[in-house]
């Protein structure tokens, strides 16, 4: 049976209009404000700017006056390593956790993914952090980034470790591989497919974040999300609205270009880990 | 902390005390126990002490403007509660979560239905119901905020069929909640639609043949097949939904920084704001307060959820 919503030229123009409307409308109105004078952007319109494209005008300011260059580097001093970190230390604990049976493990498990449940305790983790000597640092944010999301990566990669039988690890054992190298050169190979969708996730949620960044970094660290909310913030009654869309459209452009490119193998990646 | 070193003890333990007895019926754990060390440590450090934390100095008067750190009692929630906004705040966030809950999924599972068939148009509007997804929701916020203006282009468009439009929509007391929530769920819908298309696309394609030659309409296919099929998805995406929608921030933040008259003043809004004023106890009060209400909302959602997929 073809499934339902197929082709149709009924169900083709529904599809165009709702994206048109939808989702259409909002991102042109980003891209056409963008590219207007800080008069014309007063009020964002959907008309084509009428007194000149100010392109070059509004992001080569928003690039020197929103400090992006600075900007995305710390973004990505504070996204690398915190994914790194969460995947590598995620992927070892859960290969005991889904392998292992146990009391024991049944209560360290629970513990893994209490935080994929439980919110962060946003304000006591600014003190626990001066009390380490690591507020505003880069050291800091990574380790809370790492803290917050590993519930996510361990409850992720444990479900896939299950899906995977034991015979290739127990075949390298045999052959004489100790249990760091088994899981080195057997173990972390197979978890390409959970990793992808794990990075992409954890990727988009530190990326875009700002509440975290706010606490722990906020003034001593330019981060992409906040110098968005700076130039947002500069303009008295938020009228800068060139500056702020010029700003969003550089801030968007890396993940969406990625998500574009890879889109098939994300959705899929997405999609595995949620619905067995 | 004292968990995991424990468990890494007892493991050895137990390693050392089998080896050769049992070989050949129970090989000693090939895992090491100390993989997962490093994960419980920052886990712990940077998780867990925070939120016992939480339970310690909500009952302090930390704050900015004192060195030191006494303990008063039950005061900081008296005080919270008093002024009202306590009750406000909470209210706004649990309307705010169960609205997201509600219209996030309506709209992922309509468009997932629409664009259910692999064509190439419809794997195009995939892939634009997915870029808000992708986009921060700080920038969502400021689009919305900017397409919602009194003179704004949404106005100008239903102007246009209308003969002239005018309404406040971030500055209405009454509705301004709902607009908000209607902006989070489509920042979201994007994750939820492809979610809910993994789901249809595991329901077999016999079972909906059999269910045609019985005389079933399309809506009763729906409704009495694919959509009770579709309940780990449904699980998935709503507790995702409420549980992600109880820690929202930025999209208020940007759209109406929890106005107008604090009517979208969500919980992580007055900690921000709190917080900002130097009132550290007050913040981790009702940092505490939403702790204990996403713990007390989500078990019994999840549990009730798990429980309807088992039934089916």
């Amino acid at each position: 049976m073809a499934p339902e919503g197929g082709g149709g030229p009924l169900h083709a123009v529904v599809v165009v209009l709702l994206t048109a409307v939808v989702v259409g409308v909002p991102l042109w109105l980003v891209l056409v404000t963008s590219v207007k004078s800080q008069g014309e952007a007063l009020l964002p319109s959907l008309a084509l700017p009428r007194d000149g494209f100010h392109l070059v005008a509004n992001y080569s300011t928003v690039i020197t006056d929103g400090r992006l260059g600075a900007a995305l580097l710390g973004s990505v001093l504070v996204v690398a390593p915190s994914v790194v970190f969460v995947l590598l230390l995620a992927s070892m604990a859960s290969w005991v956790l889904a392998r292992r049976k146990g009391r024991w493990i049944s209560v360290l498990y629970a513990l893994g993914i209490s935080g994929l449940i439980l919110p962060p305790a946003v304000v006591t983790l600014v003190l626990l952090l001066r009390q380490l000597q690591l507020a505003g640092t880069v050291g800091g944010m990574v380790m809370v980034y790492v803290g917050i999301y590993m519930s996510t990566a361990i409850f992720f990669i444990t479900g896939f470790i299950r899906t995977i039988p034991p015979e290739l690890e127990e075949a390298a054992r045999v052959d004489g591989a100790g249990p760091v190298r088994t899981f080195f050169t057997v173990v972390l190979p197979l978890l390409r497919p959970v990793m992808a969708t794990a990075t992409i996730l954890i990727c988009l949620y530190i990326w875009n974040d700002v509440f975290y960044a706010f606490f722990v970094v906020g003034g001593r660290l330019d981060t992409l999300p906040l110098n968005l909310f700076q130039v947002a913030s500069a303009g008295a009654y938020l009228n800068n609205w060139h500056l702020i869309f010029a700003y969003v459209v550089l801030m968007s452009l890396p993940l969406v270009l990625v998500f574009v490119i890879a889109q098939r193998r994300i959705i899929s990646g997405i999609t595995g880990g949620a619905v067995k | 902390m004292s968990t995991s070193t424990q468990s890494t003890r007892t493991g050895r333990v137990r390693g050392r005390e089998l080896p050769g007895r049992n070989r050949r019926r129970q090989q000693p754990p090939s895992q090491p126990s100390w993989f997962l060390v490093p994960a419980f440590v920052l886990l712990t450090l940077f998780f867990l002490v925070p939120s016992v934390y939480n339970f310690v100095y909500a009952f302090t008067d930390w704050s900015s403007f004192k060195s030191a750190i006494g303990f008063v009692g039950l005061r900081n929630f008296e005080n919270v509660a008093k002024n009202g906004v306590l009750l406000t705040d909470l209210r706004t966030t649990v309307l705010y979560a169960a609205g997201v809950a509600v219209f996030q999924n309506l709209f992922g599972l309509g468009l997932a239905l629409l664009l259910e068939a692999d064509t190439r148009l419809n794997r195009f509007a995939r892939t634009m119901f997915f870029i808000p997804v992708v986009m921060s929701a700080l920038a969502v916020g400021y689009i919305f905020q900017a397409l919602l203006k009194p003179e704004g282009a949404l106005n100008a468009l239903i102007g246009l069929f209308t003969g002239g439009f005018d309404y406040a929509w971030l500055a209405d007391t009454r509705w301004t909640l709902l607009w908000v929530v209607l902006i989070h769920s489509w920042k979201w819908m994007g994750l939820a639609m492809i979610i809910y298309l993994a789901g249809l696309k595991t329901i077999s394609g016999d079972v909906l043949e059999a269910s045609r030659l019985d005389g079933a309409s399309r809506w009763q296919t729906f409704r009495l097949i694919r959509f009770p099929l579709l309940a780990p998805a449904l699980t998935f995406n709503v507790a995702t939904a409420l549980l992600g929608s109880m820690n929202s921030f930025d999209i208020v933040q940007a759209t109406t920084g929890g106005g107008p008259a604090q009517k979208t003043e969500i919980l992580n809004i007055f900690i921000y704001r709190t917080f900002g004023q130097g009132l550290f106890a007050q913040a981790t009060t009702m940092s505490l307060v939403l702790f204990i209400t996403i713990a007390v909302m989500a078990f019994p959602t999840i549990y009730l959820l798990r429980r309807r997929e088992r039934v089916l």
